[in-house]
C-alpha cells in the first residue's frame, strides 16, 4: 500500500450541508396535514391527581384532540438495564401519569391542535387538580426511614443495591492494616446533577399510514434500532412495519439514548388520529424532563502503605435515579461505575456498593462518560488526598501505582481485562509538555507572594466500545451490543456503506469513509456512509459509550475486507492468474511481477455485477455484510493536567493551561479526534467549575433555563494543548479505541485537583462542585477565619 | 390573532408572507419561509442558535417580532454564501472542523460573520466576547475560535490585495 487516507485530518464530509443550513433535523420536517402535540406537565414534584378537566381545552380553537392517561392504552416505557443480583425494583413508568405525579414535568395529558401555538394555548386550559404530597430530592436522605416514598412498591426508595468486590475479606483486611500501620484517606463526594443540554431539543414526528399499516417515526435518537424495538413493543406495530429515522441529530451526550413517553405518545397519537403528529420539546421541558446525569453522593476511601503503595479502595454510592428508572439508568452507577475503581492503577482490593435511589426529580441516565467520570473523579481525588497526607508529590504517587505497560490484556482486581495501555508513557509525555518540575518551582515562588497557583494531574483509563454481547447479557442489559455493516459497490464504482450505529455529530461519515478508502482504494468522494434509518441500514445498537468506531467501525472494516477478497478473486479470474499471485495496492489488483497487468476494484466490481463471466462458485454482485460482536471492551487512556490560578479576593478560578495526552490507538482523523477531546474537556470543566442542577426541597427545578444553569461559554477557556500516544487495541481489526468520552472522564478531577492544589496553603481540602467563585471565596474566608495562611 | 401581510427582505430576495403579528422572526423564517437553517435552541434568547443578521447586526430571532424586521435586510445561514462561493468563515469552519452536530453552527457563523464584517483584525479576546452569546455543547469552542481567526486572516489578505 502506498497511500493512506487513514490518519489524515481531511475535512468533514458532513460539513457542506451543516455550514449552509441545507439539512433537516427532526423539527425541520413539515408533513402535509400534520398536527402538533403538546404535553401538559405536572407543576408539582409529588402529588395525587384528584381530577382532570379537559373540556375547556377541547373547546379551544384548532384543537383536534385531548387525551389523558385514562385514554392512552400504551404500556409504560421499559427500563432496559436490569442489573442482576441487585434486588432491582422497576416501578411502572406510565406514558402519562394516571393518579400520581412524581416529578416536576411528569406528563398528565396531551393536547393536539392544528398548530403548536393553538396546542400550547389549549394545554394551558387543561385543569388538573392535585393533592400535593411531600417530596424527596436528595438521594441519601431518600433512603432514610420516614422519607416520603416516590413509589409505594419501592421501600426506602431503594430501587437496587449492587456490590462489586474483589473479595470483601481482602478489602476489609487492607483497610484494617492501613488503619493500623499505614494510611487511609476518606472523602464524601457529591457528584452534582448535570444537564446534558444537547443544543437540539428532543423532537418526534410520527406518520401512520393506515392503508399500509406502517408507522414512520422521525426521532432525535442516538439509536434508532433500539427506538424501533421499544416503540414496536409499546405500539404493537411489528418491527418490519415500523421505520425509525434519526435524521440530522443535534447532539445527544446520552440524553437521546432513552425512549421517553413523549416519542411513544407522538407515535400513538398519529395512529389514533390518522394524521402526522409532531412534538418538539421546549428548552424548559428539555431541562425538566430529558434525562439528567451524575447525581451521586459517595462515601469513598483509599488505603495505602506509608510508602505510598495503594492497597485498597472502596466506596458506597447513593445514586439518584430520579422518579422513574430510565432506559439504561441502573447500569450507569453500577457496571459502568464500580468496575472502573482500579483506574490506571494496580489496586489489589476493590469494593463498590451502589444504591440506586428513587427521588422526586427528573430521571437520571447516561450522560457523556456515564458512571466512568464519577469513578475516575473519586479515584483521582483519593490519590491526591493520599499524596497530601503522605506529603508526597501526587505525580510520584501515581507513578508508584500505575499499571506497567501491557499490549495484550491486563487483569485488574475487580474482574475486567484491560486491552492495552502504557500509562506511564502518556504521563511522561504530559509532564514534559507541562514542564511539571518547572511549574512546581514557579508555584513555590508564587506561594511566597501569596498567590494561589495550582496544578492537577490525572492519569486515567476508561472502559468504552460497549461491548461483548455475552457480557451485556451477563450484566442485565436487555439488548445486544454488536454492530453490523453492509458495504455495497455499485456497478459504476461508487460505494454505499450502511451501518446500524447512528452518529450525531461525531463525524463517522468522514472517518468511516476513510476506513473504506484505506481498505479498498476508492476515493473518499465515492463513498457514502448511510446511517440513522432503520429501513436503510442493518441492525445495530446505536452510538453511545464511545462504541461507534470500536464496534461499528470493526464491522465496517471486516465487511470491506470481504469485498476486497471477492474483488481480488474476480480480478484474478479476469487476469487469468491465480488468486495467490495477485498483489493489491491503492485499489488495483496486479499480477505479481507484472504490475502493468492489473484490474482496478472498479473493473472487478463491474464485471462481478454484470456476471457474464464469473469464476466458478462466485455469486454476482460486489457486496458484503458483516456482524461484529467485540471480544472485549476498548480501554483508551491518557494523562491530563490543568494549571489554575485563584483570585483570593473573589474566589474566581482562572484556567491558565490545559494539557491533554490521550491514547485512543491509531487516529483515523486527527482533526476529528481533537474535536472530540476539546468538547469532552469543556463538558468536564463545566462540571468542575460552573454546571449544577439545583432543586429546592420541594422538588422545584431552580436551574430550569440556560440563564440559571451555567453552560460553559466561548470566553472561559485557554487554548487546549493536545498530544497523543498510540497504543493499538489488540482485539480491534485496525486497533482503534473510542475517544468520545475521555475528555469528560479526565477533565473534572484534573480541574478539581488543580483548584485544591492551589488552595492547599490555606488548608482547604474540599469544596463541593461546581467550584464557583462564591463557593471558593467562602472556603477561603472560612479557612482564614480558622487561621489558615 | 388575524394574520397580516408582511414583506421581508431575506437573503437578497423580497418575500411576502401572511403571518400573525405575534409571531417571532424565528417562527416566521422557519415556518413560513422554510428557512430551517435558523435553529431554535431555547426561544428565550439564551443560546444564540437562532441568530440571524438584521441589517448586518446579529440578532436573536427568537426575541424579535417578525413584524419589526420588515424593511430590514435579513441574512440567514442559507444566504451567507455568495452564489456558490462560501463565506470565508464557512470555508474556515470546514477546514478547522468547527462544526460537529451542526445545530449551533448557523448561529455561530452569523455572529462570527458580523464580527468579521466590522473587524478583520480581531484579537482572541474580541472573538471570544463576540461568540460568548452562542452556546455549543460539542466542540468546546476551540475550533470555532480558530476558524474565525483563519477567516479573519484570509479576509485581511483579500482586502489588502485590493
Amino acid at each position: 500500500m502506498t497511500t493512506r487516507i487513514f490518519g489524515s485530518g481531511i475535512k468533514r464530509r458532513e460539513d457542506p450541508r451543516l455550514i449552509t443550513g441545507q439539512t433537516r433535523y427532526t423539527d425541520d420536517f413539515q408533513l402535509p396535514g400534520m398536527v402538533y402535540m403538546v404535553v401538559v406537565r405536572s407543576p408539582h414534584a409529588h402529588a395525587r391527581i384528584t381530577s382532570i378537566d379537559i373540556s375547556a381545552a377541547k373547546a379551544s380553537p384548532g384543537v383536534v384532540a385531548v387525551f389523558t392517561g385514562q385514554d392512552v392504552p400504551l404500556p409504560g416505557v421499559p427500563c432496559a438495564w436490569l442489573v442482576p443480583g441487585s434486588d432491582l425494583k422497576t416501578p411502572a413508568h406510565p406514558v402519562l401519569a394516571k393518579d400520581t405525579v412524581r416529578y416536576v414535568g411528569d406528563g398528565v395529558a396531551i393536547v393536539i391542535a392544528t398548530n403548536r401555538y393553538l396546542a400550547q394555548d389549549a394545554a394551558d386550559l387543561v385543569q388538573v387538580s392535585y393533592d400535593v404530597l411531600p417530596a424527596v430530592v436528595n438521594p441519601e436522605d431518600a433512603t432514610k426511614d420516614g422519607a416520603p416514598l416516590v413509589h409505594d412498591d419501592v421501600p426506602n426508595n431503594i430501587a437496587f443495591r449492587w456490590v462489586a468486590s474483589s473479595g470483601d475479606e481482602g478489602v476489609d483486611n487492607a483497610f484494617n492494616e492501613a488503619a493500623a500501620s499505614g494510611v487511609v484517606v476518606q472523602e464524601r463526594i457529591v457528584q452534582q446533577r448535570l444537564l446534558p443540554t444537547a443544543m437540539e431539543p428532543r423532537s418526534a414526528v410520527a406518520q401512520w399510514d393506515q392503508f399500509a399499516e406502517e408507522l414512520t417515526v422521525y426521532s432525535t435518537s442516538q439509536n434508532p434500532h433500539i427506538a424501533r424495538f421499544i416503540l414496536s413493543a409499546l405500539t404493537g406495530v411489528p418491527e418490519h412495519k415500523l421505520r425509525v429515522i434519526a435524521p440530522e441529530v443535534g447532539g445527544g451526550f446520552g440524553s437521546k439514548i432513552p425512549v421517553y413517553p413523549d416519542e411513544a405518545l407522538t407515535a400513538w397519537a398519529s395512529m389514533k388520529l390518522g394524521v402526522p403528529v409532531k412534538w418538539t420539546e421546549t428548552r424548559s421541558e428539555n431541562y425538566q424532563v430529558t434525562i439528567h446525569g451524575r447525581d451521586h453522593i459517595e462515601y469513598v476511601e483509599m488505603a495505602a502503605t506509608n510508602e505510598g503503595k495503594i492497597t485498597g479502595i472502596r466506596g458506597k454510592v447513593y445514586a439518584g435515579m430520579g422518579a422513574y428508572l430510565s432506559t439504561a439508568a441502573p447500569g450507569i452507577p453500577t457496571i459502568l461505575h464500580g468496575l472502573m475503581y482500579s483506574g490506571a492503577y494496580t489496586i489489589p482490593n476493590i469494593r463498590c456498593e451502589s444504591i440506586g435511589v428513587m427521588t422526586n426529580t427528573a430521571p437520571v441516565d447516561a450522560y457523556r462518560g456515564a458512571g466512568r467520570p464519577e469513578a475516575t473523579f473519586l479515584v483521582e481525588r483519593l490519590v491526591d488526598r493520599l499524596a497530601a497526607k503522605l506529603n508526597m508529590d501526587p505525580v510520584e504517587l501515581r507513578r508508584k501505582n500505575l499499571i506497567p505497560p501491557f499490549e495484550n490484556g491486563h487483569n485488574v482486581a475487580i474482574g475486567l481485562t484491560y486491552d492495552s495501555g502504557n500509562y506511564e508513557g502518556a504521563l511522561n509525555k504530559l509532564l514534559s509538555i507541562v514542564d511539571y518540575d518547572g511549574f512546581r518551582r514557579e508555584q513555590a515562588a508564587a506561594r511566597q507572594q501569596g498567590r494561589l497557583l495550582g496544578i492537577g494531574v490525572t492519569t486515567y483509563s476508561e472502559i468504552c466500545g460497549l461491548g461483548p454481547s455475552q457480557v451485556a447479557g451477563a450484566v442485565g442489559f436487555q439488548g445486544g451490543l454488536w454492530e453490523s455493516a453492509i458495504v455495497r459497490v455499485s456497478p459504476a464504482g461508487k460505494v454505499q456503506a450502511m451501518i446500524g450505529a447512528s452518529p450525531h455529530g461525531q463525524g463517522e461519515e468522514t472517518t468511516f469513509a476513510q476506513i473504506i478508502s484505506d481498505e479498498l482504494g476508492f476515493p473518499v468522494e465515492d463513498i457514502e456512509i448511510v446511517h440513522g434509518d432503520t429501513d436503510r441500514t442493518p441492525m445495530g445498537w446505536g452510538s453511545y459509550g464511545s462504541r461507534t468506531t470500536p464496534v461499528s467501525g470493526a464491522a465496517l472494516v471486516l465487511a470491506a475486507r470481504k469485498v476486497k477478497e471477492k474483488a481480488r478473486a474476480m480480478a484474478a479470474h479476469l487476469l487469468e492468474a491465480s488468486v495467490d499471485d495477485i498483489d493489491y495496492a491503492d485499489g488495483k489488483f496486479m499480477v505479481r511481477g507484472s504490475p502493468d497487468k492489473f484490474k482496478t476494484i472498479q473493473d472487478a466490481t463491474l464485471m462481478a455485477t454484470l456476471a457474464w463471466n464469473l469464476p466458478a462458485g462466485m455469486d454476482p454482485g460486489m457486496e458484503a455484510s458483516q456482524f461484529y460482536d467485540p471480544p472485549n471492551f476498548a480501554y483508551p487512556f491518557g494523562a491530563h493536567a490543568a494549571i489554575v490560578e485563584i483570585d483570593p479576593e473573589t474566589g474566581t478560578v482562572a484556567l491558565q493551561r490545559y494539557v491533554a495526552v490521550d491514547d485512543c490507538g491509531p487516529q483515523i482523523n486527527p482533526m476529528i479526534v481533537e474535536g472530540q477531546i476539546h468538547g469532552g474537556i469543556v463538558q468536564g470543566v463545566g462540571q468542575a467549575l460552573c454546571e449544577g442542577v439545583v432543586y429546592d426541597e420541594n422538588g422545584q427545578l431552580l436551574t430550569g433555563t440556560m440563564m440559571d444553569y451555567a453552560m460553559p461559554r466561548a470566553d472561559m477557556f485557554p487554548t487546549f494543548e493536545l498530544d497523543s500516544t498510540v497504543t493499538p487495541s489488540p482485539h480491534h481489526p485496525i486497533g482503534v479505541k473510542g475517544i468520545g468520552e475521555t475528555g469528560t472522564i479526565a477533565s473534572t478531577p484534573t480541574i478539581y485537583n488543580a483548584v485544591m492544589d492551589a488552595l492547599r496553603p490555606l488548608g482547604i481540602e474540599q469544596i463541593e462542585m461546581p467550584l464557583t467563585a462564591p463557593r471558593v471565596w467562602k472556603a477561603i474566608q472560612d479557612a482564614r477565619a480558622k487561621g489558615g495562611a | 390573532m388575524e394574520k397580516q401581510l408582511m414583506t421581508f427582505h431575506v437573503n437578497g430576495e423580497t418575500q411576502e408572507v401572511a403571518a400573525s403579528p405575534t409571531h417571532t422572526l424565528l417562527e416566521v423564517l422557519r415556518e413560513e419561509l422554510d428557512l430551517t437553517g435558523v435553529k431554535h435552541g431555547c426561544e428565550l434568547g439564551q443560546c444564540g442558535a437562532c441568530t440571524v443578521l438584521v441589517d448586518g447586526s446579529p440578532m436573536l430571532s427568537c426575541l424579535m417580532l417578525a413584524i419589526e424586521a420588515q424593511e430590514c435586510e435579513i441574512t440567514t445561514v442559507e444566504g451567507l454564501a455568495q452564489g456558490n462561493t462560501l463565506h470565508p468563515l464557512q470555508q474556515a469552519f470546514a477546514e478547522r472542523g468547527a462544526a460537529q452536530c451542526g445545530y449551533c453552527t448557523p448561529g455561530f457563523l452569523l455572529s462570527g460573520a458580523a464580527l468579521l464584517a466590522e473587524n478583520t483584525h480581531p484579537t482572541r479576546d474580541e472573538i471570544q466576547v463576540a461568540l460568548a452569546g452562542n452556546l455549543c455543547r460539542c466542540t468546546g469552542y476551540t475550533k470555532i475560535i480558530e476558524a474565525v481567526e483563519l477567516a479573519a486572516e484570509r479576509m485581511r489578505s483579500v482586502s489588502e490585495a485590493h
